[in-house]
């Protein structure tokens, strides 16, 4: 089985390690604003989620893709942007449902994770182990998660909470 | 440039005007950034005489060449300017994601200049920088300023630092906040902006930082990292129970300043230590940028408590979760006052955080108004209700009324010194240069007291940490009664704690690493050839400019005290019973070890080894 990210956003200290690790495989540079995983604070809830790009099967980006520039890496699994095909018209980015593909103000080009080759910046960096690179299919954490957090959500509006 | 970004940003509010420029590379080499470059700047531009919240007073913001990297706790930036509370050179240091966003629009340093006629805030997105119009966010609380800004700007992405009501309103120990939790917190920051009518600089930058030496600074990055996971302090007490895990270690030490330093142990500790805050109010941990010790808490009361002190600004009961209480806070906000009520000292956290007000000062100068009001110095009409130690009501209320200058608020708002004086008993003022002591007790901790006495900016822990070696045994024990080589380690620690402070990095970082692994990284990161020796000499540099600007803004020698209890009424009770501090005795030594003269004074010689003359 192919190995993918999967996050424990209960392990999450919001330090942005992540961040910082991505930009610089992309840039060369700490640059967090091209880092192509985000982590996102929710500061009421004390609550911070790092996500990037689940590698989904159905993988509407390649679907969206006018010329076939996103490609599946034989080795890794990962859905990646052949940069030289792309045309840079965004629709891929309009295409995701989980907003984790990006269009670069420099290049003009699209940009996503690609699983750095099968050996992710990101979860070597992360200090907390709230990212594993592991041999899940993406269902697999974020079913459960999901359905976690619809309860809580659904709690909430029954106990009048919200 | 490597590591700095090469560019200042000046912004002159009274004629609103904004320019930008290189930054010095000698003065960056010689100060490397954050409280170093920013003490050179505001020594080089300003003179030290001016009226701390007058026009004429600059307010810096300084990251430093590590700000923004991927180096543990690169988080850093520093606020130097000459303080509300003190008429010293002051440098209050804050973490959050605020320096490194700095960094990524592209810039060092801001340097704000003059007097706005009307309420402003900067906004800074890359290379665009202006000045907007803040009437409307004038009044707003800290998280409400935050948010409308975003909203305003339509940059969900902005990082903000700004002032509460407490800055506006000029009280003396207001502080700059950034990421709706994190503060520049002590000396008054926070009203030299207020003075300013800034309400806020928010940043979005999206540039990056560079590296000189990549694989250099990847292997001393990594030896930092795995010496942080390694260290028992930094790789699990701070995580697990944060700066509060000092609570019971203080405490049963006998060194924590109870009721206005009367005592030196609270009764009920236990109600308010690191372990109870983690095991009952304690919802996740919260790290700074970069930052992979996380020692930062996010707590929250459940429903009871949040009702219990119900304050009149929004929200009423503070039920959402939010940052602290940190050691300091609890004993400000706790100890200090006699309170061992946690919900209490919770929500008084929250309140200063979100009004801007530093919880050291301002338990502090409550502390002593209760002192005040105890011994009969103030009567009940004046303070509109009872000061006892120990009130968390009163607690809550006073901390409300004080940021917003209201009734008896209007006192405490000036400060514990001006307080005490006012009032008729000066002696109730636990400061230096009048700012409050922190929460180690100096009768107990020998060394401390010689800190708090020679620190440049007041009495403050985070300028040579003697506890370090005094009470923990890092990196070796010594006695905490003696007085011999207190000396030598603060001066040694007063030094290195300017270079770190320089750097960009988290203080507490030397829990966990040496000196060597920021040395590796600094000089990697921008291809200057620091040695251990050169970066001491940074510290050295930037102690000795501090100095010389306070004695050029009045300072002197004589300065360089402590109150009357600490160094002669005997601790009165508790295993450190009797002690005293022996400043007196540990004075001559320092200021030799310094190369001053034996009234304090540096000499030309150090002065033009170090570089300033």
């Amino acid at each position: 089985m192919p190995k993918a990210l999967k996050i424990i956003p209960e392990k999450c200290t919001g330090c942005m390690q992540c961040e910082l690790a991505c930009s610089w495989v992309q840039t060369g540079t700490f640059r967090p604003s091209r880092s192509v995983i985000r982590v996102n604070v929710f500061d009421e809830q004390a609550s911070y989620a790092p996500y990037t790009c689940f590698q989904c099967e159905e993988a509407w980006c390649m679907t969206a893709c006018p010329v076939n520039a996103i490609a599946i890496n034989a080795d890794t699994g990962a859905k990646v942007v052949l940069e030289k095909i792309c045309v840079g018209c965004s629709l891929c980015v309009i295409a995701c449902p989980f907003g984790t593909v990006f269009w670069n103000p420099d290049t003009h080009k699209a940009f996503k994770c690609n699983l750095c080759d099968g050996d992710p910046a990101c979860a070597k960096a992360c200090p907390t182990g709230a990212i594993e690179f592991a041999e899940v299919t993406t269902a697999d954490w974020v079913g459960p998660w999901a359905e976690k957090l619809n309860a809580g959500y659904l709690e909430a509006l029954q106990g009048g909470g919200l | 440039m490597y590591g700095w970004t090469g560019t200042i940003l000046r912004v002159d509010l009274t004629r609103g005007k904004i320019t930008k420029e290189p930054l010095s590379q000698d003065w960056a080499r010689d100060y490397i950034g954050g409280r170093g470059l920013g003490a050179k700047y505001l020594y080089e531009e300003m003179d030290p005489t001016v009226d701390p919240l007058g026009p004429d007073n600059k307010l810096i913001f300084a990251t430093g060449p590590l700000t923004g990297t991927n180096a543990s706790c690169g988080a850093r930036y520093m606020v130097v300017t000459k303080g509300a509370l003190t008429n010293a050179i002051t440098t209050s240091n804050s973490g959050g994601h605020w320096g490194p966003e700095l960094k990524f629009a592209g810039y060092d340093m801001v340097i704000i200049e003059g007097r706005a006629k009307r309420p402003c805030y900067l906004w800074i997105y890359d290379d665009h920088v202006e000045i907007r119009p803040a009437d409307q966010l004038w009044g707003k609380t800290v998280w409400e300023t935050e948010d409308l800004i975003r909203e305003e700007m339509g940059i969900p992405d902005a990082i903000v630092a700004c002032i509460g009501p407490a800055g506006e309103k000029l009280v003396k120990f207001a502080c700059i906040m950034n990421d709706k939790h994190r503060a520049a917190g002590r000396s008054g920051v926070g009203a030299v902006m207020g003075s300013k009518n800034l309400k806020a600089i928010a940043v979005r930058g999206t540039k990056g930082v560079q590296i000189a030496d990549p694989n250099a600074f990847m292997k001393a990055m990594w030896a930092s990292k795995a010496k942080l996971q390694a260290s028992p302090v930094t790789g699990k007490g701070l995580g697990t129970y944060g700066t509060a895990v000092l609570v019971n270690v203080i405490n049963e030490h006998g060194a924590w300043p109870t009721n206005n330093h009367q005592l030196t142990q609270l009764q009920g500790a236990e109600n308010v230590s690191g372990e109870t805050l983690t095991e009952t109010r304690l919802v996740a941990n919260k790290a700074c940028f970069a930052c992979t010790i996380a020692c930062g808490r996010v707590s929250q009361l459940p429903e009871e408590a949040a009702g219990k002190f119900m304050v009149t600004t929004h929200p009423r009961n503070w039920r959402i979760a939010a940052e602290g209480p940190e050691f300091e806070t609890i004993w400000g906000l706790g100890a200090a006052c006699g309170v061992n009520d946690l919900d209490a000292i919770i929500k008084a956290n929250f309140l200063c955080n979100d009004l801007g007000m530093d919880p050291i000062s301002m338990g502090a100068t409550l502390a002593a108004a209760m002192e005040l009001y105890e011994k009969d110095y103030v009567r009940q009409d004046q303070t509109e209700m009872p000061l006892n130690f120990g009130s968390g009501e009163a607690l809550v209320a006073m901390v409300e009324k004080t940021a917003y200058r209201e009734g008896f608020g209007q006192e405490l708002a000036e400060g514990s010194k001006r307080l005490c004086e006012k009032f008729g008993a000066p002696q109730f003022s636990m400061s230096v240069k009048g700012q409050e002591f922190p929460a180690y007790d100096s009768r107990a901790i020998q060394g401390m007291g010689l800190g708090y006495a020679t620190s440049n900016r007041g009495a403050c822990h985070l300028k040579s940490y003697t506890v370090a070696t005094e009470i923990l045994g890092h990196p070796q024990k010594m006695d905490p009664k003696t007085i011999e080589g207190k000396a030598e380690v603060t001066k040694i620690m007063q030094d290195a704690t300017a270079f770190v402070d320089a750097t960009g990095l988290c203080l507490f970082l030397t829990f966990g690493n040496e000196l060597e692994e920021m040395l590796h990284q600094l000089s990697a990161a921008t291809g200057i050839p620091y040695t251990m020796e050169s970066i001491l000499k940074v510290g050295e540099r930037i102690w000795n400019l501090e100095r010389i600007w306070n004695h050029k803004a009045g300072f002197t020698g004589k300065d360089d005290t402590l109150p009357k209890r600490i160094l002669h009424e005997g601790i009165p009770s508790g295993p450190t019973k009797g002690q005293v501090n022996r400043l007196p005795e540990m004075l001559p030594e320092y200021y030799q070890l310094r190369g001053w003269t034996p009234d304090g004074q540096p000499t030309k010689q150090k002065l033009s080894e170090l570089g300033l003359l």
